[in-house]
C-alpha cells in the first residue's frame, strides 16, 4: 500500500481583510465579499517567502510521519513563487530538513497545480520502488496586481505530503489527471504580476478542467460522490469550489471542511493542498477522500485517498489547518500590506 | 555574505548542528575545534531543540541599512531547552508583545538578501507562537 505517511501545513500570522483592500480601490467591501466570498487572506511576512513555508510545513509532516528525515529519497516543491528563478527552492528545502545529499530533486510549476503535481511524482517515484518515501510540497506567496480582482485572493502557505509504503496514514486509491492548452492566466518571464482572462477563466478554464477530472478519476475508480466522505477542490475564491461540487454531485456538508479559502485566500500551489490537510484533521478511518486541483494553462490533478487507522495517531502530532488559521492573527492596513509585499518603489 | 561563507554556515544556520563534548558534555554551538571548558578535542554532533525562552532582548529602531526597513525589531539572547544560548531576532510580533522569560519557537526564515540580483540568506529566528 502507496500512500501518505505524514502530512503538515503553515500559514503566516499575517492578514489583511477584504474590506481594507476594497476601501483602498473604492470598490464595495459588500460587493466583494458577497461575490468572492471572501473575508480576508494571509499575508507572508517580509521575511517569509516558498521556501520557508515549506520548510516549516515540511517539518509538520515530518512531525506527524516520525521517520528520519534521511531516509527521503525525493524532494519536489511546486510553487509559482520561486525565490529564485534560476536555482532550486527543494534544495534548500532538502538542506534545512537534513534530506541531503542522497536525493533527488525537483521544482514544480503549473499556476495553481504545482502542489499537486509535486505530490502526483512524489505517489509515482514511491510506488515504482525507486525511493523508500518522497516528500511533495505545494507553497506560494502569490501576488494579485493592485485593483485586480486577485488581488482580494492572492495569498501565501502551503502543505507538504511525505509518501510511502510503511505507516500510510492515508492511502492512495487512484489518480488522473486532465490537461489541454488553455491561456486562462499567464505571467511573462520578468512580469510582476500576473494577467487573466477575467471570465474566460471560469467555464472554459477551472470549471471545464476539474469537471474533467472529477468525473474522469470517479469513472475510472468505480465511486460516486456517495461514496465520499469529502471533497476538495482548488479554491481561487469562495465560490468556485461550492459550485463545481455542486456540478459534480457533492454536497455541502461533505466540502466544508476543506474550504478553508474565506479566512486563508488562494494559496495558489497550496490551495487544494492545504485544504486536504484540513480534510485530513477531521477524517476518520476507512473514509474516502477526493482531491482535483487545478492549475491555469490548464490542467487538474485528481487523487483518491482513503483514511487508514493511522490517522488517529497521527492527528495531534502537528498542528492542525484550523488552528493555524485562527490562532491570533495580526491584521494589516493596506500601507503595510503594500510595504510588506514588496509593491512600494524605494530608493535603491 | 559572501558566497563561501553561507555555504559553510549552512549546518548551523539551516539545521542548528552543535558539537557536545565527549570529555565534559558541554554543548558547543558553533562547533569549536576544542572545548573551551577541558580542553578535549574530541566531539559528537548533536542538533539543539527548537524551543527555548527570552534570557533578554533590545528593540532595534535604528538599524544597518540591511535591516532599515523592518525597524522596529527585537533581537533577543535565547537559551535553549539544551542549556545553549543564541541571539536571534523575534519576528511575527510588537516589540512590546516580547518579555524576559517568555517561550519562543525557532522558525525558518529569510536573513538577510544580497542586494535585488545576489543570494538570499536563510537561516533560524524565534516566534512567541505557542502553536505547534
Amino acid at each position: 500500500m502507496v500512500g501518505i505517511v505524514g502530512y503538515g501545513s503553515y500559514l503566516p500570522r499575517y492578514r489583511i481583510k477584504a474590506e481594507e483592500i476594497a476601501h483602498q480601490w473604492g470598490m464595495d467591501p459588500e460587493t466583494i465579499k458577497r461575490g468572492l466570498l471572501l473575508k480576508e487572506k494571509t499575508v507572508p511576512a517580509p521575511d517569509e517567502d516558498t521556501v520557508t513555508i515549506a520548510v516549516e510545513a515540511s517539518r509538520n509532516a515530518l512531525k506527524r510521519a516520525g521517520i528520519d528525515p534521511g531516509e527521503i529519497g525525493a524532494v519536489y516543491v511546486g510553487s509559482e513563487s520561486h525565490p529564485y528563478a534560476v536555482k532550486p527552492s527543494g534544495t534548500i528545502v532538502a538542506e534545512a530538513l537534513g534530506i541531503t545529499p542522497e536525493v533527488h530533486i525537483a521544482d514544480y510549476e503549473f499556476a495553481c497545480k504545482a502542489g499537486t503535481e509535486a505530490m502526483w511524482v512524489g505517489y509515482s517515484i514511491v510506488k515504482a520502488g525507486e525511493v523508500k518515501y518522497a516528500l511533495s510540497v505545494g507553497a506560494d506567496t502569490s501576488q494579485g496586481a493592485p485593483g485586480d480582482a486577485l488581488e482580494y485572493s492572492a495569498s501565501a502557505g502551503g502543505s507538504a505530503f511525505i509518501f510511502g509504503g510503511e505507516g500510510v496514514v492515508a492511502e492512495v486509491v487512484e489518480t488522473y489527471s486532465y490537461t489541454t492548452d488553455t491561456p486562462d492566466f499567464w505571467r511573462r518571464e520578468g512580469a510582476f504580476y500576473p494577467r487573466h482572462g477575467g471570465r474566460f477563466t471560469g467555464e472554459p478554464a477551472y470549471f471545464k478542467h476539474i469537471l474533467g477530472a472529477g468525473r474522469g478519476i470517479m469513472q475510472k475508480a468505480g465511486l460516486k460522490p456517495a461514496d465520499f466522505a469529502y471533497a476538495v477542490f482548488h479554491m481561487p475564491n469562495g465560490k468556485f469550489p461550492l459550485t463545481v461540487g455542486k456540478r459534480l454531485g457533492f454536497l455541502r456538508e461533505q466540502l466544508d471542511p476543506g474550504w478553508i479559502v474565506p479566512l486563508m485566500g488562494n494559496t495558489y500551489s497550496g490551495s487544494s493542498p492545504t485544504g486536504l490537510s484540513a480534510t485530513f484533521d477531521v477524517s476518520k478511518p476507512g473514509e474516502l477522500i477526493l482531491l482535483v486541483s487545478f492549475g491555469s494553462g490548464a490542467g487538474s490533478d485528481a487523487f483518491v485517498f482513503r483514511m487508514t487507522e493511522r490517522i488517529n495517531e497521527v492527528r495531534e502530532k502537528a498542528v492542525k489547518v484550523k488552528e493555524l488559521l485562527e490562532y491570533s492573527p495580526i491584521y494589516l492596513n493596506y500601507g503595510l500590506y503594500a510595504k510588506f509585499r514588496g509593491k512600494i518603489i524605494m530608493n535603491s | 555574505m559572501p558566497v563561501p561563507r553561507y555555504k559553510r554556515e549552512i549546518p548551523q544556520r539551516y539545521r542548528l548542528e552543535a558539537s557536545k563534548c565527549k570529555s565534559c558534555g558541554k554543548v558547543l554551538f558553533p562547533p569549536r575545534l576544542v572545548c573551551p571548558k577541558c580542553g578535549s578535542r574530541e566531539f559528537e554532533g548533536v542538533r539543539l531543540s527548537d524551543g527555548g525562552k527570552i534570557v533578554t532582548f533590545t528593540v532595534i529602531r535604528v538599524a544597518p541599512e540591511q535591516f532599515a526597513d523592518q525597524t522596529p525589531y527585537v533581537v533577543a539572547v535565547v537559551e535553549l531547552g539544551d542549556g545553549v544560548r543564541i541571539t536571534a531576532q523575534v519576528v511575527d510580533c510588537r516589540p512590546e508583545e516580547v518579555e524576559i522569560g517568555k517561550p519562543v519557537r525557532l522558525v525558518f526564515r529569510k536573513i538577510q538578501e544580497e542586494g535585488k540580483t545576489g543570494i538570499l540568506c536563510y537561516g533560524y529566528k524565534c516566534v512567541l507562537s505557542s502553536l505547534g
